[in-house]
């Protein structure tokens, strides 16, 4: 009777710890879970709804169907420039930086003195505020006298419009990015000089030229990392805003005030996806049209991630694996 | 036979070395010059900015790359232009109530997280991670349309609030961290008679300090910077522009003062630095962590 007692009392014991323990996981997890709710799940579902709605914030949303979707894929043609100029950067600006981080990255691995030095040199700009770096560059490219073309027209070359030519506009702000690439640059460097140094040297041994060395067997060590980039480099083209609707306010220059802004000065080059979305939501106040665009842009930000990291296998080596 | 196969082979090496020595000197000149090159072009804005900082408003406007005279009273100059302490207050008010509200919150999450075994955890990461990878623009409607219900549009609390409800990124980077840590110390303590806040006191925030200065960092430095929370809360209030806010504002009031215009930016750009130099080491491994572990 009394094992019975003290197995009874064992049992209450362990659910009254249990109960301890999820009272304990509830405190701690509690924050993150209203802000969760509010500031994540219930803008998601409030999104959708606000899709089908016309909404301008001063009345309650009227109920529209699917027109928004509609005007969306069908009728509005300032949508396509933007999603043009947004896949635009996802196919040059992402390779760019993310190429250029790497080389930067091997170049400063192989030298032997001053790595430090350098290494900070070249995350410097990374640091720099996006807007005083976009200001800085927006001087520099400035067609008038900027030093860039100042600098070209010592060697009789007549510079181009850079941030104010359509067609240069969106080079110059890939030139913008390649110069504040640090973040990557410092991941890369990190990787590479991870790269097991006996793998190398065996494969040296084994007579393997640099170019071999690197393909065989450096560029599969950094291979995830490599994935991480290209990841973060296609969500960050997605919310590209800053820079290019900094650079093209100050290009922009003369015609002052914001009502006067063409989008996407000059002539829609620099109109990405989020400053077609803002100008939607925050100019205009057409807060269900502008939902509609989030929910696309929630869509494609999923199925890009999933195809990348689906694809990931087949290329995506991690150490300690066999196959 | 053997004499014939050997000879070549005795040969071979020296000559094959001179041609490799030859051809890595060459490529050890080509890479340094290369890094030369790109050095110079990642200094190169930052040394035009701080020369046109200091032009007269003349000087700027022509193509003159050297200041004559020098002007560094622009750096006060600009002060009395634009209401830039105010900003700045603005901006360290924003980024510091965030990170400090960002710490408390989500430091016992990536605890619960990484140490702490229950049901529900695995669903819980997922949902961190997805929270994590979206672009931020995906939630921004409903979530001002929050705020401005609350009457908050217009001031800098909508920036900070939603800090104080766990950031997933910090929650994902601190989690990754307290996993690397032996769960040998934190069972010493339980056996000590700790409850689980205490472990996490004593002996977790003790052995993650590196990971958690990394994150603050992180924090009021993507703060200091944001561009676009404050065009979107802030841009109807002046008194509450911050630093982002008001620098892209100065070159739309100062249409042609380029001189002026690139102090604020240096202004701008200093505190940044600063703080950089002071903590480069917390900010490099932390940037790392950001990629290794990802």
């Amino acid at each position: 009777m009394s094992a019975a007692v003290a197995a009874d009392t064992r049992a209450r014991a362990r659910t009254r710890a249990q109960w301890r323990r999820r009272r304990t996981v509830a405190l701690l997890m509690a924050p993150w879970a209203i802000g969760f709710s509010v500031f994540f799940a219930y803008p998601l579902l409030a999104s959708f709804y606000y899709s089908f709605t016309h909404y301008d914030l001063l009345s309650p949303p009227t109920w529209l169907g699917l027109a928004n979707y509609e005007y969306l894929f069908k009728t509005d043609p300032q949508l396509w420039t933007a999603v043009k100029n947004t896949l635009w950067l996802i196919a040059v600006m992402v390779p760019a930086q993310v190429l250029f981080a790497m080389g930067v990255a091997l170049l400063l691995s192989r030298a032997r003195r001053g790595a430090g030095a350098l290494r900070t040199i070249f995350y410097l700009p990374a640091l720099a505020p996006i807007v005083a770096a976009t200001l800085g560059f927006a001087y520099l490219f400035n067609p008038a006298n900027g030093p860039v073309n100042t600098i070209l027209s010592w060697f009789g070359i007549e510079g181009p419009l850079w941030l104010n030519g359509a067609s240069t506009a969106k080079p110059t702000l890939v030139l913008l990015g390649l110069w504040s690439v640090g973040n990557l640059l410092i991941i890369f460097l990190a990787a590479v000089l991870d790269v097991p140094t006996t793998l190398l040297e065996s494969a040296e041994l084994d007579g393997a030229g640099a170019f071999r060395r690197f393909f065989h067997v450096t560029l599969p060590s950094i291979s995830p990392v490599l994935l991480f980039a290209i990841v973060i480099g296609v969500i960050d083209a997605l919310q590209y805003f800053t820079q290019a609707y900094v650079a093209a306010g100050v290009a922009q220059g003369g015609q002052a005030g914001e009502s006067a802004k063409a989008l996407g000065y000059p002539e829609g080059a620099t109109l990405f996806y989020p400053i077609y979305l803002y100008e939607q939501a925050f100019g205009r106040f057409n807060m269900g049209y502008a939902s509609a665009m989030t929910v696309v842009m929630l869509i494609v930000a999923l199925a890009l991630t999933g195809l990348i990291l689906r694809n990931s296998r087949r290329w995506v080596y991690y150490q300690g694996e066999t196959r | 036979m053997a004499a014939t196969a050997t000879a070549p082979s005795v040969a071979r090496p020296r000559s094959i070395r001179s041609r490799q020595t030859r051809r890595s000197l060459l490529m050890s000149i080509a890479e340094h010059s290369l890094l030369i090159v790109l050095v110079v072009c990642f200094l190169a804005p930052f040394v035009f900015i701080l020369l046109t900082a200091m032009m007269t408003n003349h000087q700027a406007l022509s193509s003159d790359l050297w200041p004559s005279p020098f002007v560094p009273s622009n750096f006060v100059k600009v002060f009395e232009e634009a209401p830039i302490a105010s900003y700045a207050l603005n901006s360290f008010t924003y980024a510091s109530l965030a990170t400090v509200g960002l710490l408390l919150s989500s430091i016992p999450a990536a605890y619960a997280l990484a140490v702490l075994k229950w049901r529900g955890r695995g669903v819980v990461m997922v949902c961190v991670l997805v929270a994590m990878m979206l672009p931020e623009q995906v939630t921004i409607i409903p979530v001002y349309v929050l705020f401005s219900k609350l009457h908050l549009v217009g001031s800098v609390a909508p920036l900070i609030i939603p800090n104080w409800f766990g950031d997933a990124f910090s929650i994902f980077l601190l989690r990754q961290f307290f996993l690397t840590i032996p769960s040998e110390y934190g069972d010493a303590a339980r056996v000590d008679g700790c409850g689980e806040l205490r472990v996490l006191t004593s002996v977790y925030l003790r052995l993650a300090k590196p990971a958690i200065a990394a994150v603050a960092l992180f924090s009021f430095f993507y703060c200091w910077n944001d561009f676009f929370g404050p065009l979107i809360y802030t841009s109807e209030n002046p008194a509450n522009w911050t630093l982002s806010i008001g620098l892209s504002q100065f070159r739309a009031l100062h249409q042609v003062e380029w001189n002026l215009t690139m102090a604020a930016t240096l202004l701008f750009m200093a505190p940044v630095m600063a703080v950089f130099f002071a903590a480069q080491k917390v900010f490099i491994e932390g940037v790392t962590l950001t990629g290794v572990k990802g």
